[in-house]
């Protein structure tokens, strides 16, 4: 009878809480709790609420409408900060890094009325939460046109005969060995390999999300063993710093240095959020329903690159990128092109069309789900997160202890 | 004054330390000085704040955050009890040694590592036994690593008096290394962030913060019972005021540092235990939060009185939560909470000067005559 009961009460406040999402939210009562990881000194967290600005301006909301909880640690206290936000009225909460997720889930369940969305999250689609979302950005294929970028210039290094060795080599700083950096740097090079069929890419991890000293060191050692073009997964200053001391040609991520960097910045991508924050709030007030995994892409505007430096980029880049742009949008290019032959392998072979995820991102899928069909791998497709963490021929990493 | 040597270079103010201060005296020094900081604190953020500057009358609502931070909502009180029992519970660990002058600055890492502990165990056997069994193991790797942590140390000072401020700090850094390769290790994906268990879980009476605010609580009572009224606590007295002198009297040193600081391993170790199987359930390098080293200044400011710590260490929670609250209420960078909490500290340690010392100021024609007569 109690179970009955309870079963009933749920089921009346889940027909409550999806009656007053059909009506919507007026834009007055709307009210956004951010919760960050650290400050503006971050340039990780300086992205989210430079976003959540430009949202705020947008959508026309005031200051009191949005609430901003600045270093909250990956622990409890995330927890803690999502019922503050609760306590203050919020009826939207978003954290902004990976290791909030459980902590966010958890005051999820306890406040079925409050939308939370948490960003490169993996478990939202498992969870059969309707209150729980999980976001990202199709950001490998912004690294796949910087990546044109950086094939171009190596092919035009090869012209004037400056390449350091035989053939044209990348050089790519990595955080730690997880899919989200193994689906960037591969794209990347993707991206290269496209108009540039020989080259091969080194990589060297740095074991932290964000160490300036240790990226400058990792990007020292890249072109140490002569790396002709950099690029890197993370945002600090690090890597940049010690491609423009060298000269040699820098593709940045998140920041664009062609203030600090003038003579190696090329391009760079980024994901831009402020997309995201628009569509929740949308939602909210539409009365809609918010996606359980969200991905924006490059007609959402949510993968960015920032602009072409002329005097360093080769000619034709810009037409390069913007040609592939439409043949994604076309659907005629795809990043993890399974079908032209030579393009993806591993160990010399294709990857086969039942390829799944490996033992170390599959937790959170399905069993059996397909990755590989139709002639390509279907990344964030299945969850937002970025799942491609296969190692393909062409990329050495000198240090995988991370 | 007629008595000292009267050059005419004599300054125009000398101290003189104050051997009998009133403690009501003291406390209204340190009142004072603390009413001091919060104005200086307000006049900073009139500064630096810009939804202050534009709007000068909200000063009354930056005050108010210290008060709405830590006390406002039932859920906020009760966020100020736990924080404040985890930051007694290292400061505790802490008072021992201090007593001692042995200058533990590891707790950071004696407490990470207590945190490890139960973390691994949780790791490895979570839901392979039965839920009061895991929780007894993880108290006990809690406690085995924070003493591990602490002996070190305490062992190469008693041994070969190497300096133990150096080697407790260089320690925390081992620990947080140590944090990173396990959560390397443990985490296949590669992402470096465990999430949190589903076991392991301090049980929850009433509140489920309730249970550590009470162990914490009896702890404190313990601790100054020890300090006060056991042998234990004499020579630690003895050792601290004057090694030669606990010699003398036949204590033998080593062995009393090597007991404290086990004392204050284990301490450590629990707050630790705390933390991981009460709190968070998941580790991260960054668990402990600096409180390892805010639990100095705790320990510091109450002159090493466990009783007093339970003050110290709630008027630095109850200040940062109210920092946070301006942090989010007037849209300023994380740094601030930090500053204030800085200024307020600066003038309550700056104030101990003027209960130590008395100042006196030589009046002009007191100079005058004394030159004079010169």
């Amino acid at each position: 009878m109690k179970k009955f009961v309870a079963v009933v009460l749920v089921l009346m406040l889940l027909a409550a809480s999806t009656v007053s999402l059909a009506q919507g939210v007026a834009k007055e009562d709307i009210k956004l709790g951010v919760i960050l990881l650290h400050d503006e000194d971050s340039t990780y967290d300086a992205n989210f609420i430079n976003a959540v600005k430009e949202a705020q301006a947008s959508l026309g909301l005031s200051d009191s409408q949005v609430i901003l909880k600045r270093n909250i640690p990956e622990s409890n206290d995330c927890y803690e900060a999502a019922l503050d936000l609760v306590d203050d009225g919020c009826n939207i909460i978003f954290a902004d890094s990976f290791g909030h997720e459980s902590y966010m889930l958890e005051a999820a369940k306890e406040n079925p009325d409050v939308q939370f969305c948490h960003a490169t999250g993996t478990t939202a689609h498992t969870m059969g939460l309707d209150n729980f979302h999980n976001s990202f950005a199709a950001i490998y294929e912004g690294r796949y046109l910087v990546g044109i970028a950086a094939g171009m210039k190596l092919n035009e290094l090869r012209e004037a005969g400056k390449l350091n060795g035989e053939t044209p080599l990348l050089g790519y700083v990595g955080a730690f060995t997880y899919a989200e950096v193994v689906s960037g740097y591969t794209s990347f090079y993707l991206g290269a390999k496209s108009v540039c069929p020989d080259v091969t890419m080194k990589v060297q991890f740095t074991g932290s999300w964000y160490d300036e000293k240790e990226e400058k060191t990792a990007a020292e050692a890249l072109i140490a063993v002569g790396c002709d073009v950099i690029s890197q997964h993370a945002d600090s200053m690090g890597a940049p710093t010690a491609c423009e001391n060298a000269g040699v040609p820098n593709i940045p991520y998140n920041v664009p240095t062609i203030a600090s960097c003038p003579n190696t910045y090329i391009v760079s991508s980024r994901i831009d959020w402020a997309p995201y924050f628009e569509y929740i709030i949308g939602q909210l007030m539409a009365g809609e329903k918010i996606a359980t995994d969200w991905v924006g892409t490059i007609e959402t505007g949510s993968v960015k690159l920032d602009e072409i430096n002329t005097q360093v980029a080769a000619p034709g880049t810009e037409e390069a990128i913007q040609a592939t742009i439409e043949k994604f949008a076309a659907g005629t290019c795809r990043v993890f092109d399974t079908q032209t032959e030579g393009f993806i392998t591993v160990d010399g072979a294709a990857l086969t069309e039942d390829w799944r995820p490996g033992e170390a991102t599959d937790g959170a899928f399905v069993e059996g789900t397909k990755i590989v069909y139709d002639g390509y791998f279907h990344e964030s497709e299945y969850r937002s997160a970025p799942y491609f963490d296969i190692q393909i021929d062409g990329i050495e990493l000198l240090n995988s202890k991370f | 004054m007629k008595n000292k040597s009267s050059s005419p270079k004599e300054p125009l103010v000398h101290l003189t330390k104050r051997m009998d201060i009133s403690p009501l005296c003291a406390l209204g020094v340190r009142v004072l000085a603390f009413l001091f900081g919060m104005i200086i604190c307000g006049l900073v953020a009139f500064l630096l704040i810009e939804r202050l500057n534009d709007n000068p009358e909200r000063i009354g609502e930056f005050y108010q955050c210290f008060i709405k931070g830590p006390f406002s909502t039932r859920r906020k009180l009760w966020k100020f009890l736990k924080n404040s029992a985890v930051l007694l519970c290292i400061a505790l660990a802490l008072a021992p040694a201090f007593r001692m002058r042995f200058w533990n600055t590891g707790a950071e890492g004696q407490t990470l590592v207590g945190v490890l502990g139960a973390i691994a165990v949780n790791f490895y056997l979570g839901g392979k036994i039965p839920e009061w069994q895991l929780l007894v193991l993880m108290l006990f790797a809690s406690l085995l690593c924070g003493a591990i942590w602490a002996i070190i140390p305490a062992v190469f000072k008693a041994k070969w008096g190497t300096n133990e401020t150096l080697f407790t700090l260089m320690m925390n850094y081992v620990a947080t290394y140590l944090v990173s390769y396990f959560l390397v290790v443990w985490v296949p994906n590669g992402s470096s962030s465990l999430g949190k268990l589903s076991h392991g879980k301090l049980p929850s009476f009433y509140h489920d913060y309730l249970l550590i605010i009470l162990i914490v609580l009896g702890l404190t009572i313990l601790l100054h019972i020890y300090l006060t009224h056991s042998k234990h606590g004499y020579e630690i007295s003895v050792v601290g005021e004057s090694e030669n002198t606990a010699r003398y009297v036949g204590i033998n040193v080593n062995r009393v540092i090597i007991r404290t600081m086990l004392l204050s391993g284990l301490l450590c170790g629990l707050a630790g235990y705390l933390i991981g199987a009460g709190l968070d359930q998941s580790i991260t390098p960054n668990s402990v939060g600096g409180q390892g080293f805010t639990a100095i200044m705790v320990a510091w400011m109450a002159k090493f009185n466990p009783f007093a710590m339970v003050i110290t260490s709630s008027l630095i929670s109850a200040l940062g939560q109210g920092a946070e609250q301006i942090s989010q209420d007037f849209n300023v960078s994380g740094a601030f909470p930090d500053v204030i909490i800085g200024i307020v500290l600066f003038f309550i340690i700056a104030s101990e000067f003027f209960i130590n010392y008395e100042i006196h100021f030589h009046k002009r024609h007191n100079m005058a005559k004394e030159v004079l007569k010169g």
